[in-house]
């Protein structure tokens, strides 16, 4: 499970904002489509290029969207797609009532 | 994007073997996934790890995984685990296999350590049919399912896996898909920190060889089947938890503790070199 979500980040007085980098091993990637499809935030999208494996591995659309939930990393069965946190300098105050 | 970085799994994978050769769209490889990503979260030495596995597509996962491993004879992969769990009870031993492989030829190996509660872990990856030889009818094929050796649709009534692993006498049964991921991954940690018998079923696509006989030509489609059908229900009545198309009921089914077969044989033994039995 990523870092981020296990611990709960409500008590906390900053919050930091979710700056993934996703990874995709290309010529890995069979071209299932699970990643695509069961993305939450629709991150990934099927690319037009076609890998050393003859299929269409996904490509990002747009990676400010991503929440870091791993589940790409978690359903893919050819160990193709990972996602990583980068380090973030400045974190988002926020107040509590 | 950079692609130069390596997964943060591939420590736990033969870098020679992978990519593996399962099917675009196969759930073998999300159990694999599934499973490294319990080792890697409880931090288990892949020393003291044995995987072994029987004869199918998910027989391979021996061979995928970089810990000592046993690619076994056909059905027997849990008669050869119960032999390295009572050689050496240090050692954690997982047997991940296939339904033909565990309830078909191997049927009665499974009841029998289940009954014995020889704590070795089992994860099945059922996906409906004989995958490897051809897709013929096993013993999980649901009713008026489509395989190649039924092409008029299946009159034969299917094993309930998590039904006959609870009867038998399983610490630790449950069942989930491939799409329930998170759970199914939580599932296995909670079975490696169980002392005696445990089965997880995983309910897994296989697009190419029984999906498209039953209308459902991709993994994606087959995920859909599962995301439309199954619905999670812990520690319901096993015996209700049959498998339809229109119904596939997940969930944890029993957690109990019992003490292990390899447990009571040491402390037997020790008790007979001790001379505390005479006869």
């Amino acid at each position: 499970m990523p870092e981020r979500i296990r611990h709960a980040p409500l008590g906390n007085k900053k919050v930091k904002q979710p700056n993934a980098e996703v990874h995709i091993i290309t010529d890995q990637c069979k071209g299932c489509g699970f990643c695509i499809k069961f993305c939450p935030k629709k991150v990934l999208e099927e690319s037009q290029e076609i890998n050393a494996r003859g299929v269409h591995p996904p490509k990002i659309l747009d990676e400010s969207k991503c929440i870091i939930c791993s589940f790409c990393t978690a359903v893919c069965p050819d160990f193709a797609i990972f996602v990583v946190e980068k380090p973030c300098k400045e974190e988002r105050h926020i107040k509590h009532d | 994007m950079v692609q130069e970085v390596s997964h943060p799994f591939s420590s736990y994978l033969r870098s020679a073997m992978i990519p593996h050769i399962w099917c675009s769209g196969c759930g073998n490889g999300i159990v694999l996934n599934c499973f490294i990503h319990a080792l890697e979260e409880l931090q288990r030495d892949l020393d003291k790890l044995v995987v072994v596995s029987g004869i199918g597509c998910i027989g391979r996962t021996a061979g995928y995984a970089n810990a000592d491993s046993f690619h076994t004879t056909h059905g027997r992969a849990i008669a050869f685990a119960t032999g390295v769990k009572l050689a050496n009870p240090e050692l954690e031993v997982v047997v991940i296999s296939g339904d033909g492989d565990l309830f078909a030829i191997g049927g009665n190996h499974f009841i029998h350590a289940a009954r014995r509660n020889i704590g070795v872990k089992v994860i099945c990856a059922n996906n409906f049919n004989y995958g490897m030889t051809g897709g013929q009818q096993g013993p999980t094929t649901p009713l008026e399912a489509s395989t190649t050796t039924t092409p008029y649709g299946n009159i034969e009534h299917p094993f309930n896996l998590v039904h006959l692993a609870a009867a038998a006498g399983a610490t630790y049964v449950a069942r989930w898909t491939t799409l329930h991921v998170r759970r199914l991954t939580q599932s296995i940690k909670r079975m490696l920190q169980k002392e005696g018998f445990c089965f997880v079923e995983v309910i897994s696509p296989c697009p190419e060889i029984f999906g498209r006989r039953n209308k459902m030509r991709t993994g994606l489609e087959m995920m859909e089947w599962f995301r439309r059908a199954s619905s999670v229900e812990n520690f319901s009545d096993p015996s209700k938890a049959e498998i339809t198309s229109k119904r596939i009921l997940v969930g944890e089914f029993v957690n109990v503790e019992k003490v292990s077969y390899e447990r009571l044989l040491h402390e037997k033994i020790g008790q007979i070199n001790e001379k505390k039995i005479v006869w």
